[in-house]
C-alpha cells in the first residue's frame, strides 16, 4: 500500500516538474556560484542586495552575448578576485583543498586494512 | 541589582568550583566512596550559576539599562518573550548557558553514576571541573554579562531583528546540550582511560550520554536549518556556510560513535578508537565555539569579534587538547586481546565501514570550513569554499555508505552469512528500475545522481521493509536509517524538482508564464510595537488552475532600525510554496521570488524521525 | 622506538595548527577586493545623464589627463557625506571628475545634486547597476582615480579627508 502511495506521490510531483529553458537554468547554476560580496555569507542568486541583483542581471546579459560559463567566471574573478566564486577552481592553491579529504580516506582505508583484515592471518 | 547578584554568584560559584577540585583531589586519594561534600558542592555550583543565569534574565526582563548587555541587547519595547530570550542571544549570555548546562550535566552525572566505580567518578568530575574553571575564567575576565555602565542609558539597542524568532530562541540552548553533552563524554573518556576502566560496562554507561548529547545536537541543527529556511529569505535550509558546518562536525563524530560504541559495548573491542572519537567529539564542538565567537570566520552570522576573546578560547581549547593527548599518550593500554578477530562478513566490518565513510564526511567539512583561513595565513589569497565542493567530494561517497547501511544491520556480530539474498537482490532490482524510470522523466543527465537515488530507494525500501518483519526487532536503529534514507530521499527530489520566479512588480501589476500568473492586489500597512509591518497580498494562479493568496511581509524594526522580508510559505505535504518580497532601492515596485519548494516537510520529519531513533534506544536501554 | 614517533607528530601537527589559527585571528575576516590594482579601464558605452546620447567611454577618457571616476547615487547615505569632498576636488584644474549614477531615478538624482550642487564634468547614467560591476564595484560609493587608461587608485566607501589628500598629492 504504502508503496503506492509513494508512486502517486512521485506522480503527483512529476506534474511540478517545470521546463526550465536550459539559459535559465544555466543561469542559476552560474549565480548559485558566485557569493555575494555585500552580505558575505550568501550566494548571488539567494541574496536581494543591489548588487546581487546587477550581477543576475549582468550574467543573463553575458550570456546573450554567447559567453560562456567559464567566460563568464573569468570575467567576475578579474573584476573582484578568487573569492567571489564558491567552487575553487583546481589549482596550486587548492591540490590540498581537493586531495587532503582523499588522501585521508585512503590513508583510513589502509589503516582498516592492516588493523583487522591481515591481523586475522 | 538582579545583575549584582547575578555577577556575584558567579565569583561564588567558581569558588565552589575551587572547593569541589580540592574535595576530589581528597577522596581520589582515599576512594573507599563518594565524599557527599562532592556532591552538593556540585550541587551547589549548578544553583549558583542558576542564580546568575536568573539574574540576566531578570536584568532584561525588567529592562535594566545599567547592565552593559542589557543595553546592548534588549529595548523597552520588545515583547517579553524576545527580552528573555534575548539575554541568550547574544555572547555573553550565550556563554553563561553553556556554563549553566555544564554544571547541570556535570551535578547529573555524579548524581546518576552511582554504579560506576567511585575513583572513576572522581577523576571525570575533575575533568569537567578544569573545563568549567576555564569557562568561568572566560565569562569573568573577557565575557561579563554583568558589567556596569555609567550614566545609565534611557534606552537600550535592541536586539537584531532575525533573532526575533521563536525557533531561533529555542536554538541555542537545545544546541548546548548537545555540545556540553560531549563534554562529559571527553571528561568521562579521559578518566577511563586513567583509571584503567574502559570496559564493557563504561561503554554501556556512557553510551547514554552519547545519545543524548546527539538527540540534542540533532534537534539543535534541525532548528537552526527551519530557522534558515524561513527567516533568511531565500528558500534555501543549508548552505554549507561555516557556521554551519561547525555544528555539523560535532554531529558526524557523535554519529560515528554512536555506532562504534556498539561493537565496544559487545564485543571489547576499538578501545582506541572509542576514546579517540570521544576527545574528538568535544575538541570539535571547542573549535566550533572558537571559529564562531571569534570572528575568525566569514559567515552570515556575525557575532561580536573581540580577538582578546577569541585567543582565550584558542589557548583553552589547545589547553584541552594537549591534555588528552597526554592523557592518550601515557595512559591507555592497547587492547590486549588481539585473538578475537572479524571476519569480512560481520555486522563490526559495516560498523567499520561506516566510521570510515563518517570519518571521510567529517574530514570534508572540517578542511572545507578551515582551508581558506590556513591558506589566507600561508599565502594571503582568498578564496571562498561553498556548495559545489561539498557535493562534489560528499555526494559520490554516499553511494557505497548507503549500500553499507542497507547491508549492515542484517549481518550477526562476529561471522554471518546474508540470509535472505533473493529479498535482497529484488528489492535492489525495483530500485534500480524506479531509479531508472525517474532519472528518465526528469531528465537528469548525471549519472552519479541517478545511481544515487538508486541506492537510497534501495536503503528505503529495505528499511521500510523491515518494519514488517520481526527478525529484525532493533526498531530504533531501524528508524533511524529509514530516517535517513527519506531524508536523502526528501532532500534529493526537493533539489531536483524546485522552481524559482524572481521578478519585479508593483501593486496591479501581473506576472505571467506558462505555469504561473502572479498578481499582486495590494499592500497594506500595520504598526505592530516594536515593528512596522507591509504586507502584500498576491493571487497566485498555478498551471492545474488552483489559485491561492499568499501574503509575504516586510518589517521595518524600530530597535535598531533593519527592515527584515519574512517569507509567507504555505506547507503541504508534498510541496511548500514559498514567497518573499524586497524592497528595492528608489523604486516602486518590489522584488518578489516566488518558489516551489517540493517535500520541505518530509526533511524535517525524517531528522526528527532518526532523533526518534535515538530517542528510543535510550528508552530501550532503560527497560534493560 | 615505534611508540615515541606518533605521540610527538601529533603534538608537532597540534602545535602547527594552533599557529595557524592564532594567525588567522589576526586577518579580518570580511572580505574586501585589493585596492592597490594598476588595471585598465574597462570600455563601456553608457547614456548620458542629462541627454538619451550613448557615448563610448573611450571618447571620453584621454591620455595624460586625471580622471575621478565616482559612483554615486541619491539614495546612497554615504554619498552624501562624501559629497563636500567630491566639490573640493572639482576645483582642482588637472582633474576631471566624472560621475556614474548608479541604479538611480532622475528625480531624485536631480533633487540630490540641485541640493548639494554638482561637482561632474559628465555623468553617466547606470540603471542597472551593470557598468558598476564592469568597474568591479559592488557597493555605492566608490571611487576610481585614472590616468592613462589605467586605474591608479580606488576607493571604497565614501571619500574623506585623508583619502582627498592622497589624490590632491598624486595629481600634483
Amino acid at each position: 500500500m504504502k508503496i503506492f502511495k509513494l508512486l502517486t506521490l512521485f506522480l503527483f510531483l512529476f506534474s511540478f516538474c517545470s521546463s526550465y529553458a536550459e539559459q535559465e537554468k544555466l543561469e542559476q547554476k552560474i549565480t548559485k556560484n558566485l557569493r555575494c560580496l555585500v552580505c558575505q555569507g550568501q550566494s548571488v542568486h539567494d541574496s536581494d542586495t543591489e548588487f546581487a541583483n546587477s550581477v543576475k542581471l549582468l550574467v543573463k546579459k553575458k550570456l546573450n552575448e554567447g559567453l560562456t560559463e567559464k567566460k563568464i567566471y573569468d570575467y567576475l574573478k578579474d573584476k573582484y578576485g578568487e573569492w567571489i566564486l564558491f567552487d575553487p577552481k583546481f589549482n596550486k592553491k587548492t591540490y590540498f583543498l581537493w586531495l587532503l579529504p582523499i588522501l585521508l580516506f585512503v590513508i583510513g582505508g589502509l589503516l582498516i586494512f592492516k588493523l583487522f583484515i591481515i591481523r586475522k592471518n | 541589582m538582579a545583575s549584582l547578584i547575578g555577577f556575584y554568584s558567579l565569583v561564588f560559584g567558581i569558588c565552589s568550583s575551587v572547593a569541589i577540585i580540592i574535595f576530589s583531589i581528597q577522596n581520589f586519594r582515599n576512594p573507599k566512596k563518594l565524599n557527599e561534600k562532592i556532591l552538593i558542592l556540585t550541587f551547589l555550583q549548578f544553583f549558583l550559576v542558576t542564580i546568575s543565569f536568573l539574574g540576566l534574565i531578570i536584568s532584561f526582563v525588567n529592562s535594566d539599562f545599567s547592565n552593559e548587555t542589557v543595553f546592548n541587547h534588549s529595548h523597552t519595547t520588545k515583547p517579553l518573550f524576545y527580552k528573555i530570550s534575548g539575554s541568550w542571544g547574544n555572547h555573553e549570555g550565550s556563554l553563561l548557558l553553556w556554563l549553566l548546562v555544564l554544571t547541570l550535566f556535570i551535578f547529573l552525572f555524579i548524581l546518576k553514576s552511582g554504579k560506576q566505580p567511585t575513583q572513576y567518578r572522581i577523576l571525570t568530575l575533575l575533568f569537567q571541573e578544569i573545563i568549567i574553571i576555564g569557562f568561568f575564567i572566560f565569562l569573568l575576565k573577557t565575557s561579563s554579562p554583568f558589567n556596569y555602565i555609567y550614566p545609565i542609558p534611557e534606552e537600550g539597542l535592541g536586539l537584531n531583528p532575525i533573532l526575533q524568532d521563536p525557533s531561533l530562541a529555542i536554538h541555542p540552548p537545545i544546541l548546548y546540550f548537545g555540545y556540553v553533552g560531549t563534554s562529559i563524554i571527553f571528561s568521562s573518556s579521559l578518566s577511563a582511560m586513567v583509571v584503567n576502566y574502559i570496559s564493557k560496562e563504561w561503554a554501556k554507561h556512557i553510551k547514554v550520554w552519547v545519545l543524548i548529547s546527539w538527540i540534542f545536537l540533532t534537534l539543535g541543527i534541525l532548528l537552526g536549518s527551519i530557522w534558515a529556511y524561513y527567516e533568511l529569505g531565500w528558500g534555501g535550509f543549508w548552505f554549507w556556510d561555516p557556521v554551519e558546518n561547525v555544528s555539523l562536525m560535532p554531529w558526524f563524530a557523535l554519529t560515528t560513535l554512536i555506532h562504534c560504541i556498539l561493537v565496544l559495548e559487545k564485543r571489547l573491542e576499538l578501545t582506541s578508537w572509542v576514546i579517540i572519537l570521544s576527545i574528538t567529539t568535544f575538541t570539535l564542538s571547542m573549535s566550533g565555539t572558537f571559529l564562531v565567537r571569534s570572528g575568525i570566520l566569514n559567515s552570515v552570522h556575525t557575532f561580536a569579534n573581540d580577538p582578546e576573546r577569541g585567543l582565550f578560547i584558542l589557548i583553552f581549547l589547545f589547553t584541552l587538547i594537549f591534555l588528552s593527548l597526554f592523557v592518550f599518550f601515557f595512559f591507555h593500554k592497547k587492547e590486549t586481546n588481539n585473538k578475537s578477530s572479524f571476519f569480512l562478513v560481520s555486522k563490526e566490518t559495516s560498523i567499520i565501514l561506516n566510521n570510515w565513510f563518517m570519518m571521510y564526511f567529517l574530514s570534508v567539512v572540517l578542511v572545507g570550513t578551515t582551508y581558506p583561513i590556513f591558506l589566507d595565513v600561508i599565502s594571503s589569497d582568498k578564496i571562498s569554499i561553498g556548495p559545489p565542493f561539498y557535493h562534489k567530494l560528499i555526494i559520490p561517497f554516499l553511494i557505497p555508505f548507503l549500500l553499507a547501511m542497507t547491508i549492515g544491520p542484517r549481518l550477526k556480530w562476529i561471522k554471518s552469512d546474508l540470509s535472505d539474498k533473493f529479498i535482497l537482490i529484488i528489492f535492489f532490482i525495483i530500485s534500480l528500475l524506479l531509479s531508472l524510470y525517474i532519472v528518465k522523466t526528469l531528465k537528469i543527465d548525471f549519472l552519479i545522481n541517478s545511481i544515487l537515488i538508486s541506492f537510497v530507494f534501495y536503503l528505503f525500501f529495505i528499511t521500510l521493509r523491515d518494519f514488517f518483519n520481526k527478525k529484525y526487532n532493533n526498531l530504533s536503529q531501524n528508524i533511524a536509517h529509514f530516517g535517513f534514507s527519506l531524508f536523502l530521499l526528501s532532500i534529493i527530489f526537493n533539489n531536483i524538482l524546485s522552481s524559482e520566479v524572481i521578478t519585479n512588480l508593483k501593486v496591479g501589476d501581473t506576472f505571467k508564464s506558462e505555469k504561473l500568473k502572479i498578481y499582486f492586489e495590494n499592500i497594506t500597512q500595520k504598526n505592530e510595537k516594536n515593528f512596522e509591518s507591509f504586507v502584500g497580498e498576491f493571487v497566485v494562479e498555478n498551471s492545474q488552475g488552483d489559485v491561492f493568496i499568499m501574503k509575504p511581509e516586510l518589517r521595518i524594526y524600530n530597535q535598531p532600525n533593519i527592515a527584515t522580508s519574512e517569507a509567507y510559505i504555505r506547507t503541504s505535504l508534498f510541496s511548500d510554496k514559498f514567497m518573499t518580497m524586497n524592497l528595492v532601492q528608489n523604486q516602486e515596485y518590489f522584488n518578489v521570488r516566488y518558489q516551489i519548494k517540493p517535500l520541505m516537510i518530509w526533511i524535517w520529519i525524517s531528522v526528527l524521525m532518526i532523533t526518534l531513533g535515538g530517542l528510543m534506544s535510550i528508552i530501550k536501554k532503560n527497560e534493560n | 622506538m615505534k611508540i615515541r614517533v606518533i605521540p610527538i607528530i601529533t603534538t608537532i601537527f597540534f602545535i602547527i595548527i594552533f599557529i595557524l589559527f592564532y594567525r588567522g585571528l589576526e586577518n579580518s575576516n570580511i572580505y574586501v577586493p585589493k585596492t592597490n590594482i594598476n588595471k585598465q579601464i574597462p570600455t563601456f558605452n553608457a547614456k548620458l545623464y542629462n541627454s538619451s546620447e550613448e557615448v563610448s567611454s573611450s571618447k571620453i577618457f584621454k591620455d595624460n589627463q586625471f580622471y575621478l571616476m565616482n559612483i554615486w547615487s541619491s539614495w546612497c547615505v554615504p554619498c552624501r557625506d562624501e559629497h563636500g569632498f567630491l566639490k573640493e576636488l572639482s576645483d582642482e584644474k588637472n582633474l576631471k571628475l566624472i560621475g556614474l549614477n548608479y541604479k538611480d531615478n532622475k528625480e531624485s538624482a536631480n533633487k540630490f545634486l540641485n541640493e548639494l550642487g554638482n561637482p561632474y564634468d559628465i555623468i553617466f547614467s547606470d540603471p542597472k547597476g551593470i557598468i558598476a560591476i564592469d568597474w568591479g564595484a559592488y557597493g555605492v560609493p566608490e571611487t576610481y582615480l585614472i590616468k592613462n587608461k589605467m586605474i591608479i587608485k580606488k576607493t571604497i566607501g565614501p571619500l574623506d579627508k585623508n583619502s582627498i589628500m592622497e589624490i590632491k598629492e598624486i595629481i600634483k
